[in-house]
């Protein structure tokens, strides 16, 4: 008789084996077959790519493994959820099918040089470190028996025959108050043997014995050679799908979103971002300079600041700023009053003229009629880029690290930024983490409202659009003006 | 004349660098393969113009332009996708290396701390034992641990050693497969301020087993070598360095009063007073004997395990001196060195281009004739012939190789 609880089980078991995806681990040596849409395969890739582009800036932050798997997890669970197998009410072949289509997509934008090589590499590998840490012993176990991973089990003979060696390694593993290390072949570990070129990270850190170039590996490092596995197949992949490329490139609609995606990278996520619904407030002409401030990442700071020296602003700076503004909550009229007494050394007729037409463009009163959004992170760091008399563009990326830094210290000293903070910040700029670089400086310059280093604009999260900047920047500072409301009040006492 | 003036380097390329064999060895087969057209070859001019991404086809070409350019010496790089002489002309995408023997660099500079006979650039055969101690270590544990058996060792020609991996394998390795290897093959670690340099055990745990087994060796070594030849600890500095890496206090302050009473004491009387204070104060079978014998086999390996340049072995596309290439300042030529013959091999022993051109003359005076790759008529020989043993080696198993693939079809 089968208990309710056994009969479960077995039921289970017989739905995972139904499943077109039998796991939740993957090492992608399947693309997927069936038709895609232009649009499934643009959103997949975006998905994925918000949680690979978090994982590359937990690197740049150097977050220990343990904080970047809960942050990567926690993205996972927003872009990309993944369920366990128990998991029957879920959908998990369409979950399963998504990852492999995000996977496949992403492949293609990343092919194409080295570099990107590289960090997909390296991000990808990630993903799957973490989830195999986030998998059951069980999950794992069916993981590995599904497929040959090219290793051979240590046999008694052999085992007896490098008994001393294979012990040696089990004692530098056992920590004082376990057991005693073992002292006869029945109680070695199991040990699995791959050629050394297989697992040099443990052959680095001397984790295994070599014999002939045949490394043996404990059975507790044996998830290191699935992960070189993972990463030698993808490299692999990598560069046979960079030689097969240009037979796609004849599907001219998957262009622009490959290239945008490799884009993504450089800015950390590919952001469209908008501000959340309702709680858009107006704001007014004359509140911007004081919302500059406090408020402005250091690519909008820099076009006020420059609007307020110059009064006058070239073609892409106005842009850039422009749409961000009116992404802030600026009406076409108040606009159009920023923008009039901005340039003050033009007359009305000049400026009706030659700007007024595009002011109004921009908010979709002209023209085609598009309603323009404020551009992102990525969007500033690689297109229009600003020639030598420009202001717009992203300082982290476009200025020199000398003007950077005296930049920063004019613009945010009175923030909290010391000259301290500058090494860090340009050893990130320097590393290309421009995104990285400012989420930093977000952090500094409202540590006195209580944002710690890491955090970032909230939840380790990393600055991907301007707005995003300025709106979390605001929101941080209305919540403490409630707090202390509440607090004169006398309604409500904070504890301190 | 110099011991290396461009006239002497002229008449050694002309007459006896044995190119041939170099082609041998580096391309494994007699046609020429990728090996050798894709290998990258740079010219150091006696103008010390340094010059790079040459490449050859044949042999008789790489002998033709070096003769043409004269230089002092010339390195070996990798092999690319492409010939490097044609570097310029393909996407750069196009251009990567792909294959390199795995090298090893071992200078005596590295062990300047420690030698007591010469300092800097100088050299004899009592510190040639440091240089021994490091090819007994690495031979076996790149022939026994990583299954290697195509081993050149060079002599650098002047403090040094370089070690040439040419197994299929070891040619092929990543930048990331050479940097494991270089980090599980060092042990002795840390600059100036820091005393103890060896720390590659959990607590006072065994060795892992790759350092017990180079351990075995060099506790002899450590007895000729450092208590012995080099007297290390007879000196004030030597034996405060000594007394450094004893982590037992009582047994250091002790030790340090005898030594200041007795300032005559060799090094070797100076290690039986630690083992025997190491018995008297702790007693068998307890942690704190645990860690001292720990102690004790660390000092061995600190003052006897090679010590590498890692960074030369690190990266694919390192360049290396060429063997047979003479050494400007010495005069000598880069020799290769039968690895079970090392503890008899005396730098001051090795030709000089000098004198080959002197036996050379000799040689030609009594037959009359001046004839190219006279190498065979000098004291050269015996060193060519040791290239050529190597190289034929290598081509057995290539040919061996390509023998089994054909059967499997
Ligand atoms: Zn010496």
């Amino acid at each position: 008789m089968f208990s309710s609880r056994q009969k479960a089980e077995v039921h289970i078991e017989k739905q995972a084996s139904w499943l077109k995806y039998p796991h939740k681990l993957n090492l992608y040596d399947q693309p997927p077959l069936e038709d895609i849409t232009v649009e499934e395969f643009e959103s997949c890739a975006i998905d994925r790519l918000r949680v690979l582009a978090e994982i590359e800036s937990s690197f740049a932050r150097n977050r220990p493994f343990d904080e970047l798997k809960t942050i990567t997890l926690a993205q996972c669970e927003k872009y990309l959820p993944m369920a366990s197998n128990t998991a029957i009410t879920v959908d998990r072949d369409a979950q399963r099918w998504k990852d492999v289509v995000g996977h496949f997509v992403l492949r293609l934008a990343f092919c194409r040089s080295e570099e990107l090589r590289r960090r997909f590499v390296k991000a990808e590998l990630t993903l799957f470190r973490v989830r195999y840490d986030n998998c059951s012993p069980s999950e794992i176990k069916d993981f590995l028996e599904s497929r040959d991973f090219g290793w051979t089990q240590v046999d008694g003979a052999e085992k007896t025959k490098y008994f001393t060696q294979l012990r040696a390694l089990s004692i530098q593993k056992a920590a004082p108050q376990q057991k005693a290390p073992p002292t006869d072949v029945e109680h070695l570990e199991e040990f699995h043997k791959v050629r050394w070129t297989r697992v040099p990270d443990l052959v680095e850190r001397r984790k295994v014995f070599l014999q002939g170039g045949w490394a043996y590996v404990p059975a507790r490092e044996q998830a290191s050679i699935v992960f070189q596995e993972f990463q030698s197949r993808l490299e692999n992949s990598l560069e046979m799908t960079a030689k097969a490329l240009p037979r796609l490139d004849e599907d001219t609609r998957l262009i622009p979103i490959l290239e945008n995606l490799s884009q993504g990278f450089l800015a950390g996520v590919p952001s469209e971002w908008s501000a959340p619904e309702g709680s858009g407030e107006e704001i007014r002409a004359d509140m911007i300079d004081e919302l500059s401030r406090k408020h402005f990442p250091m690519c909008m700071r820099n076009l006020h600041d420059n609007l307020r020296r110059d009064h006058h602003l070239k073609h892409f700076g106005r842009l850039q700023y422009g749409l961000f503004l009116k992404t802030l909550g600026l009406s076409i009229e108040e606009a159009l009053l920023f923008w009039r007494r901005s340039f003050s050394g033009y007359t009305d007729d000049q400026f009706n003229k030659n700007y007024k037409y595009n002011i109004r463009h921009s908010y979709g009163l002209e023209g085609r009629r598009a309603n323009y959004p404020g551009k992102s992170c990525q969007q500033i760091l690689t297109s229009d880029q600003p020639g030598s008399n420009d202001s717009h563009g992203c300082p982290y990326r476009h200025f020199s690290p000398d003007n950077l830094q005296t930049a920063l210290l004019s613009m945010y000293a009175s923030q909290g930024l010391t000259t301290a903070d500058l090494p860090e910040i340009i050893t990130t700029v320097k590393a290309g983490h421009y995104h990285v670089a400012c989420t930093r400086v977000f952090e500094i310059t409202h540590a006195m409202q209580g944002v710690k280093k890491g955090e970032g604009i909230g939840g380790g999260e990393s600055v991907t659009h301007p707005n995003q900047y300025t709106t979390t920047s605001r929101q941080i500072e209305r919540a403490l003006v409630e707090s202390v409301k509440m607090e004169v009040d006398g309604d409500v006492h904070m504890e301190t | 004349m110099e011991p290396s003036s461009p006239e002497v380097m002229l008449a050694f390329y002309r007459r006896l660098y044995p190119f041939k064999s170099i082609f041998r060895w580096l391309n494994h087969e007699h046609a020429p393969t990728r090996l050798f057209t894709n290998r990258e070859i740079a010219f150091t001019l006696q103008s010390d113009v340094y010059l790079r991404y040459n490449s050859f086809i044949t042999a008789e070409e790489f002998k033709k332009q070096t003769c043409n350019l004269n230089p002092t010496r010339f390195e070996i790089g990798p092999v690319y996708t492409a010939r490097p002489r044609d570097k310029k002309t393909v996407r750069p995408a196009a251009f990567t290396p792909v294959q390199r023997e795995l090298v090893f660099d071992i200078d005596m500079t590295d062990y300047d701390s420690i030698r007591t006979c010469c300092q800097g650039a100088d050299i004899c055969k009592h510190c040639w034992g440091f240089i021994g101690a490091a090819v007994h270590v690495l031979d076996a544990a790149l022939r026994d641990q990583f299954g290697y058996k195509h081993l050149l060792w060079v002599y650098s020609g002047r403090r040094g050693i370089h070690l040439w991996v040419s197994d299929q394998e070891a040619m092929g390795l990543t930048d990331e497969q050479r940097r494991s290897v270089v980090n599980y093959l060092t042990v002795v670690q840390g600059g100036k301020e820091q005393h103890k340099k060896v720390n590659v055990r959990v607590g006072t745990r065994d060795l892992p087993p790759s350092v017990q087994a180079a351990l075995e060796p060099l506790v002899d070594i450590f007895s000729d070598l450092i208590l012995a030849d080099q007297d290390c600890f007879k000196s004030d500095d030597g034996w405060e360095e000594l007394l450094k890496l004893i982590p037992d206090a009582t047994i250091a302050k002790e030790l340090r009063k005898k030594w200041l009473a007795e300032e005559d004491r060799s090094s070797q009387e100076k290690w039986d007073d630690l083992k025997e204070a190491v018995k008297e104060h702790t007693d068998k079978k307890t942690p704190e004997r645990a860690k001292m014998k720990a102690a004790l086999e660390d000092i061995i390996l600190q003052y006897t395990y090679p010590r590498m340049d890692a960074e030369v072995s690190k990266h694919r596309n390192h360049l290396l001196k060429a063997p047979f290439c003479v050494h400007p300042k010495t005069g000598r030529v880069c020799v290769p060195i039968d690895p079970a013959q090392i503890d008899k091999f005396d730098p001051e022993r090795v030709p000089t281009v000098g004198k080959l051109l002197r036996e050379l003359d000799a040689a030609t005076a009594e037959s009359g004739t001046e004839e190219h790759s006279d190498w065979e008529k000098t004291s050269l020989k015996p060193y060519v012939d040791m290239l050529d043993k190597h190289a034929a080696g290598l081509m057995d198993e290539v040919r061996r190789g390509k023998l089994a693939t054909d059967m499997t079809w």
